[in-house]
Order: C-alpha cells, then structure tokens, then sequence
C-alpha cells in the first residue's frame, strides 16, 4: 500500500512537471491557432540561456552572491525570451498570416532547427548546471502509518507547486483581461480579429512572450532535474499526450491531463512493466491520451470541433 | 511558345485521360526517367550513388506514401518511422526465416505487414481528426520502437538484438555494386509512383480528397469514410513499409529500432509539407529538400569558409547547418506556403505562357 | 514580387551548384589518412566531446614527434551526433579520400553494427575499444573488428567480481539481489548475457530495469528499485540516463556507494553536475581514470597545448574519457607501426596492412611506458582468434570532486568469457554464412 501511494504521488508529480511543458503548447494554440513545435526548443535554450549566465554574470561582475546572480540569470534569460518571441513574429508569423495550420506547424519546425542550431552555438554543447536551491534528498511521510514511510521527493514539490501557480496565474490572464479575451478571439479566426481592430501583431508578440516566460520556467525546473542538455528538448515528447489529453485548447485541461498521463505512466511502468519485460512508459502514456480521445475527441477540456458543411 | 498545347488534340477518351497529356511533358518526363536509369549510374561516382541517390530515392518513396496519407487524405500521421519499421523488419524475418525466399516477394510482404500494422493503427482516424490524430499516431510510433527492442523474436534470437542482411540477389544476379542496388530501389521507386499516381486519380483518390478538404460533406454524398480513411492508411502504410525494407537492406545493410525513430517519422511529414501537401512530385522535392540539402550545406559550409579563409570545426558546422536548414524551410514557406510542388506548377504555368505575359 | 522569385531561382542554383563543390585537401603522398567519426553535438555532446578532443590530439602530438617512422597522420572529423544513419554518411564520404581511410573507430554501437558489414568490404579495419559486440572479439569470426582493451562482458564481469570482492568473496553473492538499470538498445542489452550466466553460477537474483532512450525520466524505475531493495545497482547507460539515474537514486534514498556503472556511465560529465550526490558511486575502467600525472598528459601539455594547437580545453587533458580518446588512436598507431615493421618502415600503409598490425598487437609494458601510458594502461597483445587483447578492469570510485581508483587491478574470467564469445561469433558466422579463418590463413 505504502509502495502504491508512493508510485502515485511520483506520478501525480512528475505529471505536474510534464503540465510545465504542455502549458507552452497549450498558450500558444489557444491565442493563435499555431501547434509550436519549438516549444522543445525553447525550453532547452531559455534554460541554456539561464544556466550560462548565472555562469556567466559572477565571472564578469564578480557578484558573489548566488540568489542575486541567480535571478539575474533568470530575468536575462526572461529578456531573450522576450527578444525571441519578438523576433519569430517579426520574421516569421506576420509573413504567414491566415495560412494553413500544417503551413504554421511547418514555419515552428523551421524554427525548432534554427533555435537548436543557434543555442548550441551560443551557448555550448555540453551539460550546464542549473542550482536554484531545490532540495535533492527525499522526505518520508506517514512513517508511524507505513512501516519505511511514503517516500515524496521534495524538488518534484516544490516543482509542482510552482506549476500550480503559473496555471492559475495563466488562467486568471486568459479569463479576466482584456489582453486575455483578445488572445482568444485571435485564436478563433486571425481575419475576424483583425477586422474588429484587434492589432495581431502585438498578440502574437505577447503571447509568445508568456509561451516564453512559461517555457523559461518549464527549463529552470527540468534543468535543475536533469541538468542543461540536448536531451532536455525532448521532454516535449514526453509533454504531447498531456497535450492532447486536456485539450489543445484549455489550460487547466493541462493541468487535468497532465497528472492523468503522469499516473498512468509511473502505475503502467511499476506495475505492468514487469509482466511485458518493462520499458512501456512512453507507449502507454500515448496509448492512454488516445484511449481518452476515442471518448472525447476533442480532448477533456478541449473545444468541441465543430464542423461547418 | 514551347509548351504550348495547339494542335494536340486527343480523339479518344484513353488519350486524354493519360498522366501526361501534353506531349512536351512525356517527352521531358520520359528523358528524365531515361537518365535516371542509363546516365546517372554511368556519370555519378560512387559515393554520389552510395549515400545520395540511394537514400534519396527510398526516402521519396517513403514520402509519396506520407503524402497520400497526409496530402490526400488530411490524416496526419507521425507514425511513418514505425511503418518503416514494420516493413523493415517483416521483410528481414521473412528472408531470413523462409530459406530460398526471393527478394522481391520478401520487399512486399514487409509492405503488406506494414499495411496491417497501419491498417490497425489508423484505426483511431475513424474518431480523432486533425493535430490530435498526429499525436496519437505517435503511439503507433513509440510502441513500434518498444516492440522491435523488447520482442527477441523479432530479431530472430541472435545475438545482439539487431537486424542484418547481406547478399542479397534478384533473379540470380547479385546486388553488389552500388549502380546495381541504385537501380533496383529506382525501379521499385518509379512502379510503385506510377501506381500511386493512378490511385490518386481514379476514384479513390477522388474519395481521399473529398474526405480531406470535407468529411462531413463527403459522408452525406455516400463516401464510406472508414473504407477512405482505411484505404489511405492501407496504401500508405505499404508503401511506406516497402521504403522502409529497401531503407534497412540497401541504404543501412544494419540496424537497430533506433534508425527508426521518431526522428524520421518527423522528417517524412516536414518532407511532405515542404514538397507540397497532395502532390506526387512533392514528395520527391520534400525528400530532395531534406536528405540531399544537409549533405549539400556540409560540403558548401567549409567551401564558402574557406574562401574566407576561415576554418570551422565540425561542431560549428554542424550548428551552421541547423540554422541554415530552419532558415530556409521558413524562408521557402514564407515564399510559397503550398509547398515546393505549387513552385513547380508555378513556373509550368509561365512556361505555357512564355515569352507572352498572358 | 519579381525579386522574391528572382532570389529564389538564384536560390535553387547555388543549392544545386553546391552539390558538386569538392572539400577536403589532396591526396599527400607520405600521410596516412584516418576519418574522425566524433560527435560533438546533439544528445551525447558532452561524452563526445572530451572523446573527439582526445582522439585528435593524439594525432596531433603523434605529427609533433615526426609521425609514424616519419609518416605523418591526415585526420578528418566528421559529425555524426551519435546518429547510424550519419554516421553511415560520414564513413561512406571518408572512406575514399586522401587515398583511402586507413582504419575507422565509429565510438556508438549503433554505428559500428551498420559499419561492420561495409568495412569488410572495403577493407578497412573497425577498432571499437570497449564498445561494439563483445563477440567481435573472436578474430576468426570477426576479420576485420578490434574491440581492443575490453569489451562489454569484460567489464560486467569485472563489476560482478568487483562487487563480489566488497561482499568478501564471490560465494557470498548466493541469495543477493542485483538490480541492472540499462539503456533499453543493443548497447544497454550487451551486458545481460554474461550477467544472466554469472547469476546462474553465482546465485544471485538479477533484476532487469530497463530504461528507454534517452533516459530523462526514470522517476518510475527507481520507484521500482525502492521497492526491490536490491543489495546493488548495476548502471548501464550512457548521456544523459547516467547523471538523471545518479539523481533519481538520490531523490530516492538508494545508496549510491551501492552504485556500480560501466565504463560508459563512470565519467566526468556522468557526475560533475551531480557532485556531492554522486559521492561514492563506483564505476568499472577500460583500464584507465582521470590521471593527470600520465607522462602522455604532460607530453600532450607539452608538444601540443602549448604550441596552441591544443583543441579542447586544457582542464581536459587527463579526464577519463579524454584518456580514452587517446589510448584509442594510440592504439591505432601502435597497429599502423606494427603493420610498418612488417610491410615496409615509412611507407603509407593500407587498410590489410593496419589489420594485420592490430592483429599482431605486442605492446609490453615497457613499450606503453615509453609511450607515456605508464600507470593508465596494461600490456595488451592481440592474436588472429584473440582480437581483444586484454582482460583486465579496475575499479574507480567519485568521491564528490575526483575519480579515484578503489581497486587493484580486476581480471575478468577468461573461463566464461572465451567460450561465450566462441558461442556467439559462430552463431553470427552461421547467420552470415562465414567460414571462421583456420590458424593457417591467419598467418597472411
């Protein structure tokens, strides 16, 4: 039983971490309708960003103090992000106003080898340590309970707690401003929005900014997992079925779906993997995404697909 | 003033019906057809054939069967790697476990298995539509990659889980040298195009666009979308195991799961968005695009550096490529969103014209 | 509008014209010409890089002490990012140049699978030093591969001794569990031969966790691990897996003193990010550890860094994989030297030559320590049926800062190796329809 609630509290957290991910995808799609196959890429080079400068910034201030050079690193990463959201829309999404998604999927694919390319080129190849202080050791619970207590990972907590609160603060965004009423009704038709006065340009700018911030943040915490490194763009993998699962469309679908998938992946691993020889995470996570796809096409949360004939 | 079309009238319903009706087109066609198969294996140097033509030419076999499941049917699937798979390793335990098997009877059923595999896997499609089928065909995918590594029987049991061939012959003659196994994938490449071609323009492939561009639409004029959807996702999953054997065989000779990995199932579907959605000469184009560029920028790179005098490490040139190759796939949508084959029939339309403006 | 299209046809021609540019000096006539298969981007890039740096180096400082017999090494790099399929590319547009490729190293086991078949036809020998199928160390199976210093059963069993010897003896390893974490390819599945026939004999428990590429989640295996309570770990991964498998044993509470890694999993970039985490998990050698006293590492200082020629960083030299970039082009050379004595001193050699050379390896002590190797490296001589050369490992343990070595010299069991190779190359030999070379061809 004590193994049972462990194996779950791991998956409900590192469903949490894989929200972080699917978060990007997600504020992207809902303000312009463009599936971000970057989103991989972003994370891995905002937390490159942010390892080589927090690097960086004591070797060329000489600031000794690591909180100060740590957000520094963070806020500096936070301003390229911004330059690089700036950036795609100016070169790369005005250009392609009202084309076909698989058009826009494409130009985000253009843009996933450009941004591997240049933050390898900036920033180096090799692996770069993120430290924000997240505890590495674990905590047991419920030792009186269970004999040996339930384990919990302290940095997956703290992880999720962060996750949290970036998806309410997201949510409150998109619900209660006006930015936020724009940034849907872009995503329901460019055309229309532009034609009542909606500037595309300046929510296209903003909302890649936030899918930046948010992709920052994303890499800050799986970087401090698993250090900075090429491997890190594939945890987007890992994000798409919580994508698909919660809706392409809804952030607390990416919440909702994330710790669905992350449970599902650690339950089927633990306690089905022996029997078929082990290594079914991936597949199962995908399997199960479109088990609940059969039932609901348009994910949980997502928006119903209507089809005008 | 070329290529116009005065005086070629057709008389019977056959003539005009054909793939090529302007008789500039088939003589061009035709010719290239003819230096393909003649000049290229005389003019072109080993290493030209070896690692360019040959990949280009089971690549662009792997994207035409993409394309029609993508471009001519509106399914997008990411599963292609899988099919590959399926076709690759189907084909080595038929050769391998059934001695005395021929070559090409061995290719085919790959093909068929791969068909059965994407048959299954397509089911979801009768559901799922749009970017939510995409991800989950990545399931297809992933539990390929899983399957080949965990299931020995696969592999036949040997010894190091993975996958091997060699001596391979057709009709007694041995496929040894690279002109030889260049023009047998080029064979297979230009039956199986003809073929698809047809299907494209018959009434299935009327069918597959209906339920592209309307599915809600084609199913209130009678089209069966399971029949459609299944058939696109029979016709090319086969094709796309087919590739998938010659891949295995003739370009790697060795392999593991992992030469099938998600990786390729991402660039089939680039090859075919950059090469134009429902266009048969757009998979050749994608596939030209994405095998031959980053070999071509690897030897263009250090040329143009040098002439600056400049010297790159590999690692540079490896990030230089990267950034070349985004640059230009956004470069090219932004020029032509359609795709390299709209460019394609841009530039005929001119031809017709030219040298008058209309 | 006309522009956009006149910048695009101009565009397609410089693309197509591109395809016929030619790189790459001319052939010299007194260089013998060895490709680089390196990769120094992509998901293994920061295991490549020390390795590539290495390899390159050595050449470098081979040319700065007058070459081989005055014959002096043309190398070519060539990035592959760990890809079969790139690496394929890069050998089929090395293989023919500046003369012919002498030798190949493809450093990935994936490559050297797709390598093997071509390179017998073209004639050139594969050396794959501790890495590749440990069957190919059966030379009369195996023509043309070399996994010279030791190969993937070499190493697991020098873990189990290893492992058996902080037990007090292999006796008392009956009724214990092991638990192997591996990289679910054919890399990560090498060891599981000789470990399932080592349980047999030994009577301990295997567990087999394997962990599908990359490796960057692995939150569920050692929950797995956590309830198992196995007495030890076995890690068998290599990039990224290794650093995140260090952490989740630390997020989990498995000791990691109980950690043993093969040589693929027991460097510098497996556990500097780690640090204080990975404290005393222990790794298995390809004989070598970080040394930066080697007498090759001050030569290497010496002749090469210090003239500017150096082309990583100088921390680097004497880091454990670094060392094993170097010892695998000394080993080329060693070959290539070998090969000369008998074909002709100062002449360019061919690829039958050099496979001869390493066919008939001798390096004593005295010869390694002449080259600097004191310390790093033990004798190694090859034979026709004997392409490995070596059965000895040791054991090297982070203590949070260092790799320092916690045991003498390990000497895997030739006993269980030798026919288990025999086995497996004859199962290869039957699957390809090859006849193994009788002592008589291989004298030529």
């Amino acid at each position: 039983m004590a193994f049972f609630l462990e194996t779950l509290l791991g998956g409900l957290m590192a469903g949490m971490l894989y929200s972080l991910v699917a978060l990007g995808f997600v504020l992207i799609f809902k303000a312009s309708g463009v599936f971000n196959f970057a989103q991989g890429a972003m994370v891995l080079f905002a937390a490159l960003a942010m390892a080589r400068f927090s690097e960086w910034i004591p070797q060329w201030t000489g600031i000794e103090n690591k909180v100060l050079g740590d957000v520094a690193a963070f806020v500096i990463a936070a301003l390229i992000m911004f330059a690089v959201a700036w950036l795609i829309e100016r070169l790369v999404l005005r250009h392609l106003v009202n084309q076909e998604g698989a058009t826009l999927l494409m130009a985000t694919i253009g843009i996933t080898y450009f941004m591997e390319g240049l933050g390898q080129s900036l920033f180096g190849s090799s692996i770069y340590k993120i430290d924000i202080g997240m505890p590495k050791d674990p905590i047991f619970v419920l030792e009186s309970t269970f004999q040996g207590g339930v384990l919990i990972n302290k940095e997956d907590l703290y992880a999720a707690l962060i996750a949290a609160t970036l998806v309410a603060l997201l949510s409150l965004f998109f619900q209660k401003t006006a930015t936020g009423r724009a940034l849907r009704a872009v995503a329901d038709d460019h055309q229309a929005a532009q034609s009542i006065g909606i500037a595309l340009s300046r929510i296209w700018v903003i909302v890649w900014c936030v899918a930046g911030v948010v992709a920052l943040v994303a890499g800050m915490i799986w970087g401090s997992k698993l250090g900075v490194q090429f491997s890190l763009s594939t945890v987007a993998l890992r994000a798409l079925p919580v994508v698909i699962l919660g809706g392409l469309t809804s952030v607390p679908g990416a919440i909702i779906g994330g710790l669905i998938i992350g449970v599902g992946e650690k339950l089927s691993e633990v306690y089905l993997g022996p029997y078929v020889g082990g290594g079914i995470e991936i597949w199962f996570a995908y399997v199960l995404a479109l088990g609940f796809l059969l039932i609901r096409p348009q994910g949980l949360f997502g928006e119903k697909i209507i089809d005008r004939v | 003033m070329l290529y116009r079309e005065n005086g070629q009238f057709k008389t019977t319903y056959r003539a005009d019906q054909q793939i090529f009706p302007i008789l500039q087109d088939r003589v061009v066609v035709l010719l290239f057809v003819a230096f393909a198969i003649v000049a290229v294996p005389m003019l072109a140097s080993d290493y030209l054939l070896r690692a360019i033509l040959i990949p280009f030419v089971i690549i662009s076999l792997a994207a035409l069967g993409v394309n029609i499941l993508v471009g001519y049917c509106g399914q997008i699937s990411l599963g292609s790697g899988a099919f590959m798979a399926v076709g690759a390793y189907g084909a080595y335990n038929v050769i391998a476990r059934i001695p005395g098997m021929p070559l090409i009877p061995a290719l085919l059923l790959g093909g068929f298995f791969a068909m059965l595999f994407g048959m299954f896997f397509g089911l979801p499609s009768l559901r799922v539509k749009g970017l939510y089928l995409a991800v989950a065909t990545l399931a297809a995918q992933f539990f390929a990659d899983w399957m080949f590594l965990r299931i020995k029987w696969f592999t036949l049991d040997n010894s190091s889980d993975s996958a091997a061939v060699s001596n391979l012959q057709v009709f007694g003659y041995a496929l040894e040298s690279d002109a030889s196994k260049y023009l047998f994938c080029l064979a297979f490449l230009i039956v199986i195009a003809l073929a698809a071609k047809n299907l494209v323009r018959g009434a299935i492939g009327r069918e597959w666009m209906a339920i592209r561009d309307m599915d809600v639409a084609a199913a209130v004029i009678g089209i069966r979308p399971m029949y459609a959807k299944l058939s696109a996702f029979a016709v090319s999953s086969f094709i796309i195991g087919v590739a998938g054997a010659l891949w295995g065989f003739f370009y790697l000779g060795a392999w593991e799961p992992a030469a099938f990995s998600v990786d390729q199932s991402f660039r089939l579907l680039f090859m075919v968005i950059i090469g134009g959605l429902g266009s048969i000469m757009g998979s050749f184009f994608g596939a030209a695009f994405i095998v031959v560029l980053p070999i071509a920028l690897s030897q263009a790179l250090p040329a143009i550096a040098g002439l600056f005098g400049v010297q790159i490490s590999t690692s540079a040139l490896s990030h230089a490529e990267l950034m070349v190759f985004g640059a230009l796939i956004v470069w090219f949508l932004i020029v032509e969103p359609h795709g390299l084959a709209r460019l394609w029939s841009i530039g005929k339309e001119k031809l017709r014209r030219w040298p008058f403006p209309h | 509008m006309k522009t956009r299209q006149l910048s695009l046809v101009l565009a397609m021609l410089a693309a197509s014209a591109s395809l016929l540019v030619h790189t790459g000096a001319a052939a010299q006539a007194k260089e013998q010409f060895i490709p680089v298969l390196s990769y120094r981007t992509g998901p293994y890039a920061p295991n490549g890089i020390p390795i590539a740096n290495g390899i390159v180096d050595y050449y470098k400082l081979v040319n700065a002490r007058g070459g081989i017999n005055g014959v002096k090494i043309a190398f070519e790099e060539c990035e592959t990012g760990y890809d079969t399929a790139r690496s394929v590319e890069c050998y089929e547009r090395l293989k023919g140049k500046n003369g012919g490729a002498s030798v190949v190293q493809p450093w990935s086991t994936g490559a050297t699978f797709a390598i093997t078949e071509k390179a017998a036809v073209d004639k050139i020998p594969i050396v794959t030093l501790g890495y590749g199928r440990s069957e190919s160390a059966d030379g009369t199976v195996f023509k043309w591969n070399f996994p010279l210093a030791g190969n993937y059963w070499v190493a697991a069993d020098a873990l189990v001794q290893a492992i058996g010897q902080k037990e007090g003896g292999l006796a008392k390893l009956k009724g214990k569990k092991i638990a192997l974490v591996y990289h679910d390819s054919p890399f990560g599945k090498e060891s599981i031969p000789l470990l399932d026939e080592r349980s047999a004999q030994q009577g301990f428990e295997l567990l087999k966790l394997p962990v599908t590429a990359p490796g960057v989640e692995q939150k569920a295996t050692w929950l797995q691990v956590r309830q198992a309570r196995p007495d030890y770990v076995i890690l068998w991964g290599f990039g990224v897996m290794n650093s995140t498998a260090l952490k989740e044993a630390q997020a989990t509470g498995y000791p990691r003193e109980k950690m043993y890694g093969v040589w693929w999993s027991g460097a510098e970039p497996d556990v500097k990010d780690v640090g204080e985490g990975a404290k005393g998990y222990n790794s298995v050698t390809l004989q070598n550890s970080t040394d930066y006293n080697a007498k090759v590492v001050k030569d290497m200082l010496a002749m090469v860094y210090d003239k500017g020629q150096g082309t990583g960083n100088r921390e680097e030299v004497g880091q454990v994989l670094y060392l094993r970039g170097a010892m695998g082009s000394m080993l080329t050379v060693e070959g290539i030297r070998a090969a000369q004595e008998r074909f002709g001193k100062g002449k360019v050699m061919t690829g039958e030559q050099i496979r001869w050379g390493l066919e008939n390896l001798n390096l004593t002590q005295a010869k390694l320590d002449a080259l600097g190797f004191a310390g790093v490296l033990r004798p190694i001589s090859t034979s026709c049926a004997d392409h490995m050369g070596a059965y000895w490992a040791r054991i090297h343990t982070w203590d949070g800062k260092a790799w320092k070595f916690t045991t003498d010299w390990l000497q895997a069991d030739e006993q269980i190796i030798k026919p288990m190779v025999k086995a497996a190359a004859a199962k290869y030999a039957t699957e390809k329809k090859l006849t193994p070379r009788t002592p008589a061809e291989c004298q030529s």
